[in-house]
């Protein structure tokens, strides 16, 4: 009788242990190929920081070489000269002017849309929202005569005023706003205090993260902008960094990939430290304008 | 009958028919009258017609005998592109009417109004005016530009003629314009498809219970980070056909030196796998938050019911990530449409032969390096704005279907 018992005991012992083997393996496998998936999406930049570091002559040189160069400070003092960290200011400028704006319409817009009752709300919020259709890229060809009738073109003002409100701004705060308690709206209306008091006071406090989450959205966006930048930009000096990069690459009839490496990285590096460091509110910022 | 009012009346015709007959459908199946529902949908589908006819002048209806008797019927191009116009016109006020009906008789979700604590004043229009004035003016205001320019053809922006919706036939015929539109798709479908599998794959992968989950996670996504012009540039250095990391490898294995820029079979693939690779981070982001969603308890249930791996994956798993699967579907189509515009133009500037023309490439083209397409390019932007804007209507009717039915 006992002996039976310890038998199931050991039988079941093996079969979990065979499971867990099983499992084990199976963990090996996917670790395998995990490391595999970062490793291969890793090449690219790994490579473009092998380049980053090679002479002309050593990147074309045959056969083709895998080991770092010794030009790399020459190479990043090239991006340099050629101006990329004007540009880089430029775009840093920029896309914290927008983010800034952009967070202040977008708050007051949030403000009307859900603690007030006014006629023609609706239609006006329907009207905003419609606009979540109209991506810059549709209306490039007028939006590009628009800003140069207003003189506006070559300067920062083209690059950040047609910006400064957004449908998806509106809409993140409209969604958070109607999630906060009705109590504190109410409170805040006994007390006496201005809308613009209740909004600084606290509802801005209470946001902070939905904040964070458009501004990172927000930067990689600005950061990112290349299509209207060149057709409305014509001086070097006032040009954002992405077109900047591009235009590393133009000049001369072989490509000097050394400095245009060394300058995608540097490029590379805000958004992506942005990007990593608040990925959290980077999803957060999508999710909260899907629901509902 | 002047010629111009029996062009106004064919414009309303159309509006009121299309509009009567899918509102009256609409009202049968919300319990409504069929009737008033067809009074309604005629109503307004023929004023809603008349917002893009009237710009439009009603042209397309005009009988010009010459057309008509080269056509050899009544009924040319411009006519039939009429007819569309119209249709698509009348949904502008249409679709509200369907919304109003279909939510038993209210546009909006009506516990909003709970939290209007500051009562009537002129405050909120004051709050609003900022962002009223910069969407009128820098989207509205260029949007109906886009409208406009599209009607006519000019000359370094001067001498604008109006020549009613020739750009858009002439669009249709022209086999460059055709071209673009192909390879717009073949590139959009593997980006969607295959960028997907894969992100979906490797999530589920990172989304298992093992040990540095969170390390994978971000080494997964940061690609993302960087801006398609710089995911080109890079992908530009290593598919170089003579020194490029690629080429090396693919030379060392098998001996052969791929020409990937002027081989039109392969410059799209190369648009394509940059794309995927820059993307991907995002998906994965995505898809893992999707499969946390998903309740474990369900999982088991279904593991003990004696249903495999594979079988809980598609029967569980996958449905219940239909949500981000098709957010992730627009946030794609979105990228292969118009963010693609800064790889294509690092890596092969619309080359070889067109083989990577993009719609958005060639509107860029059209409208910056041409002197007398700003017509074309911004009927262009239209067709594409249109393709886009259905899609994303689509996404938004599904997700609030979803909501609705689902919680």
């Amino acid at each position: 009788m006992e002996s039976e018992v310890a038998n199931a005991r050991a039988q079941a012992l093996a079969l979990a242990r065979t499971r867990h083997t099983r499992r084990r393996r199976l963990n090996y496998l996917i670790h395998a190929i995990l490391i595999l998936t970062c490793f291969l999406l890793a090449v690219p930049v790994l490579y473009a920081l092998l380049v980053a570091t090679m002479t002309n002559i050593q990147f074309y040189g045959q056969p083709g070489r895998l080991l770092p160069g010794n030009d790399l400070w020459n190479n990043i003092a090239v991006t340099f000269e050629r101006g990329l960290g004007q540009q880089i200011l430029n775009t840093v400028f920029v896309a914290l002017v927008v983010v800034v704006a952009k967070t202040v319409t977008s708050l007051l817009a949030g403000l009307a849309f859900v603690y007030f009752r006014f006629p023609g709300k609706w239609f006006l919020f329907f009207f905003v929202l419609l606009t979540l259709l109209m991506p810059t890229e549709i209306i490039i060809v007028p939006l590009f005569k628009i800003v140069s009738d207003l003189q506006w073109g070559d300067t920062f003002l083209a690059l950040t005023v047609p910006f400064f409100a957004s449908a998806t701004g509106a809409f993140l705060f409209r969604q958070h706003f109607s999630n906060i308690p009705t109590e504190l709206a109410e409170a805040a209306q006994l007390d006496g205090a201005s809308p613009l008091r209740f909004l600084w006071a606290v509802l801005v406090p209470l946001s902070w993260n939905v904040i964070g989450a458009m501004a990172v959205i927000q930067f990689i966006y600005m950061w990112n902008q290349y299509l209207w930048p060149i057709i409305i930009m014509t001086s070097p000096d006032k040009q954002v960094v992405q077109v900047g990069v591009r235009q590393l690459m133009a000049v001369g009839a072989q490509t000097d990939f050394g400095p245009v490496m060394a300058g995608a990285i540097i490029a590379t590096l805000p958004s992506l430290i942005v990007f990593v460091a608040l990925q959290e509110q980077f999803m957060n910022g999508f999710a909260l304008t899907r629901e509902k | 009958m002047s010629l111009d009012t029996q062009a106004i009346l064919w414009s309303l015709f159309f509006g009121a028919i299309f509009g009567a007959l899918i509102t009256a459908y609409v009202y049968g199946r919300h319990q409504r009258s069929i009737i008033t529902g067809a009074g309604v949908g005629a109503v307004v589908g023929a004023l809603s017609g008349q917002i893009l006819m009237l710009p439009l002048r009603h042209c397309t209806f005009a009988y010009d005998p010459e057309v008509v008797a080269e056509a050899g019927t009544r009924f040319t191009p411009e006519f039939l592109f009429g007819i569309g116009v119209v249709l698509i016109s009348s949904l502008i006020l249409l679709a509200p009417v369907w919304v109003w009906v279909s939510q038993g008789g209210r546009l909006f979700n009506p516990e909003v109004g709970r939290t209007e604590r500051f009562g009537r004043s002129p405050l909120p229009y004051l709050f609003l005016l900022p962002t009223l004035i910069i969407l009128v003016f820098f989207l509205y205001w260029p949007m109906i530009r886009v409208v406009l320019m599209s009607l006519e053809t000019s000359f370094l922006g001067l001498n604008a003629r109006f020549v009613c919706v020739d750009n858009y036939l002439r669009l249709m015929n022209d086999s460059r314009y055709i071209h673009s539109f192909t390879v717009t798709f073949g590139i959009t479908i593997a980006i969607v498809i295959i960028g997907m599998s894969i992100a979906l794959f490797i999530s589920v992968l990172a989304s298992q219970k093992i040990r540095g989950a969170n390390i994978y996670r971000t080494l997964l996504i940061w690609p993302y980070a960087l801006s398609p012009v710089i995911a080109g540039l890079i992908f530009l250095m290593m598919f170089n056909p003579q020194v490029g990391i690629v080429n090396q490898v693919l030379y060392t294995l098998f001996g052969i030196r791929p020409r990937w820029f002027s081989d039109a079979a392969l410059a799209p693939w190369v648009i394509i796998l940059t794309s995927i690779w820059n993307n991907l981070g995002f998906n994965v982001l995505f898809y893992i938050a999707g499969l946390q969603s998903v309740p474990d308890e369900l999982l088991e249930a279904a593991a003990i019911d004696g249903a495999n791996a594979i079988q809980r994956f598609f029967r569980i798993t996958f449905p219940l990530l239909s949500p981000y699967t098709f957010f992730l579907l627009i946030t794609n189509v979105t990228y292969a449409f118009y963010g693609i515009f800064g790889a294509v133009d690092t890596l092969t500037q619309g080359g070889p032969r067109g083989a990577t023309s993009v719609l958005i490439y060639q509107l860029y083209e059209d409208a910056f390096e041409y002197t007398n397409k700003t017509g074309s390019a911004a009927a262009q932007s239209l067709i594409l704005f249109l393709l886009v804007a259905g899609l994303t209507i689509i996404q938004f009717r599904y997700v609030e279907r979803r909501v609705t039915y689902g919680e």
